[in-house]
């Protein structure tokens, strides 16, 4: 298995550069599977998959990785506490429909979670709202309001306020624009941020 | 065809002579036993490159290819064959008739060395377990200590999950597809209707029909019922709907519907391959069967080291997805590297059987990353 040669996305680098060689990884809404089978390679991690659509499922299998199809609502309860080293949610937790179930277990089942969220606070979406008065759209969040599979709308300081208040611990965040990092004003300059949390 | 295997023959492996008769689960002696067994590409050097294709039910060894003379291909023949989901141009395809069976193996209809009269019913209830103890027979005769893949569905898929569970360490991969690790009552009542029509029809005589005429009646209500749920609301639906059969008769209570006709039609054909004996020994095996009996799963597959890809269709209500669920949350707790996808499909439990393209698409991809992981 070769890794495709295309541009690796920042958050992809990212999250490859927390994973550990060999460690136990499951990817909750894994997609078409590009980001298990850059572990897998740069990495040798031991991977696991979750994903719902159908199609991304058949594309998993076809690059060699383990996926399993299911919704994140109810797909972790099975698991023992601490299966495995790293739980990866990037991008998904604004879609599931019981992001509190889904992170206490992601939280339960891996020694340390990976969340990728989108941050609706960015400069761009408040200046589209405020002077536009209309649903922001941007490269990032590009849905109109009738068809975005985004049920929750969060910023980085509202995801703060979420560990505080259920004591979880933030090991460390990554804040990014559209290429590169983000290092003032996280929570006004950054499109995505990716935040390694723990529980005891 | 180039995709065809072409002429295929089924052939026959004896074993457990007197007195080293095989031991069943019931703590019953069987022998001698004789396997009907067809194989389809070549083993390689290594022996590595073996896969044992399990059949469901009605099933029989002779899974693909063509038997000369004949128009139709064996069952699964759509999935094992040159370039296809099993490539017999990679991989050595090996698929036995379960004991018990009617169509080659030892079974109720085989001659009893004891009496040298037809078993019947003196004829040891059988298990899924024993089904597989053959078939480690018929591998180490063939020179396999371990298998690429076992793989089947329904009945098959349950020798797989006993495979897996008596077997770990014989199987590199395993394919579940459209089973259960055990009968849920609702299969078990459905099994029962079947035994009964065949055990009400005056022609069963306790199972001594054998020379006389056969209780085909009664087997062709059980395989009625039995086709009714390998179907589904929408295949039934979009294959028949309401349309009437055009030779419908005057007479009453004739087959109006296309559906009857249907039902009839296969009840009646299925009499002609099958023993209504072999119906009640395989059934009973299938309702029995438990992989776990009775712990939970996942801790009899604690010793498994085999990749594993179970496969549930959405229409099956007869296996439905939630017994699949089942294996892979076994999986998950024993730790198993598994892959699990659900088939959108409108066959019902059919489905393993003509969901070709999605399936054949998983199981070929997934069999290439297992026979990888062995060459790296």
């Amino acid at each position: 298995m070769n890794t495709p040669n295309t541009e690796i996305s920042i958050d992809y680098k990212i999250i490859l550069d927390i994973i550990p060689e060999k460690s136990s990884v499951l990817d909750l809404g894994c997609g078409t599977g590009e980001l298990l089978l850059l572990l897998s390679n740069e990495k040798k991690i031991k991977g696991q998959g979750v994903e719902i659509d159908e199609n991304a499922i058949y594309e998993c299998v076809e690059k060699g990785l383990n996926v399993f199809s299911g919704d994140l609502d109810s797909g972790l309860e099975d698991y023992a506490d601490k299966s495995f080293d790293y739980v990866i949610l990037n991008q998904c937790i604004q879609q599931v429909i019981k992001p509190v179930t889904v992170l206490d277990d992601a939280l339960r089942v891996g020694k340390k979670v990976i969340v990728g969220i989108p941050n609706f606070a960015n400069y761009k979406i408040r200046f589209q709202l405020f002077f536009m008065g209309k649903k922001p759209i941007t490269k990032w969040l590009p849905y109109e309001w009738f068809e975005t599979p985004n049920l929750h709308y969060l910023s980085v300081y509202d995801f703060f306020d979420y560990c505080k208040g259920r004591k979880i611990k933030i090991e460390k965040t990554f804040y990014m624009g559209a290429v590169r990092k983000v290092n003032i004003l996280p929570n006004f300059f950054s499109q995505n941020a990716i935040f390694i949390i723990s529980r005891d | 065809m180039s995709d065809s295997l072409g002429i295929v023959e089924t052939k026959y492996f004896s074993f457990a002579e007197p007195p080293n008769e095989l031991t069943l689960e019931s703590g019953e002696k069987l022998g001698s036993i004789t396997l009907a067994y067809e194989t389809y590409g070549e083993l390689n050097k290594e022996k590595t490159n073996a896969i044992l294709i399990l059949h469901a039910f009605s099933g029989d060894a002779h899974a693909a290819g063509f038997h000369k003379g004949a128009r139709k291909p064996g069952w699964w023949d759509n999935m094992i064959g040159p370039g296809k989901a099993f490539d017999t141009e990679k991989y050595f395809i090996i698929c036995s008739n379960v004991i018990g069976g009617c169509q080659g193996s030892t079974g109720p209809g085989s001659i009893n060395p004891k009496t040298n009269k037809i078993y019947g019913l003196d004829f040891p209830m059988v298990t899924i377990k024993d089904m597989v103890n053959t078939q480690v027979q018929l591998i180490n005769f063939l020179g396999i200590k371990k298998l690429l893949s076992a793989a089947g569905g329904s009945m098959g898929g349950m020798q797989v999950l006993q495979w897996m569970v008596n077997y770990p360490k014989k199987i590199r991969s395993a394919i579940p597809i459209a089973t259960s690790a055990k009968h849920s009552p609702m299969q078990i009542a459905f099994n029962e209707v079947g035994r009964q029509a065949i055990m009400a029809d005056s022609h069963w005589l306790n199972g001594n029909y054998y020379n006389k005429k056969k209780p085909v009646k009664g087997l062709s209500v059980a395989r009625m019922v039995g086709h009714i749920t390998y179907m589904s609301e929408n295949s039934m639906e979009s294959k028949f709907s309401r349309r009437l059969k055009t030779d419908r008769g005057p007479a009453k209570f004739t087959a109006d519907f296309e559906v009857e006709g249907y039902l009839r039609y296969t009840g009646d054909s299925f009499t002609k391959r099958f023993d209504p004996n072999s119906y009640l020994y395989i059934t009973k095996a299938m309702d029995l069967f438990d992989a776990a009996k009775g712990k939970p799963l996942s801790h009899v597959l604690k010793n498994l080291d085999a990749q594993v890809l179970v496969i549930a269709f959405k229409s099956d209500w007869l296996y439905p997805t939630s017994q699949s669920k089942e294996i892979v949350k076994a999986c998950k707790m024993a730790g198993i590297n598994a892959t699990f996808c659900e088939i959108d499909s409108n066959y019902g439990h059919d489905a393993f059987l003509l969901e070709v393209e999605k399936e054949a698409h998983l199981i070929k991809h997934f069999l290439q990353k297992v026979y990888n992981d062995i060459e790296d």
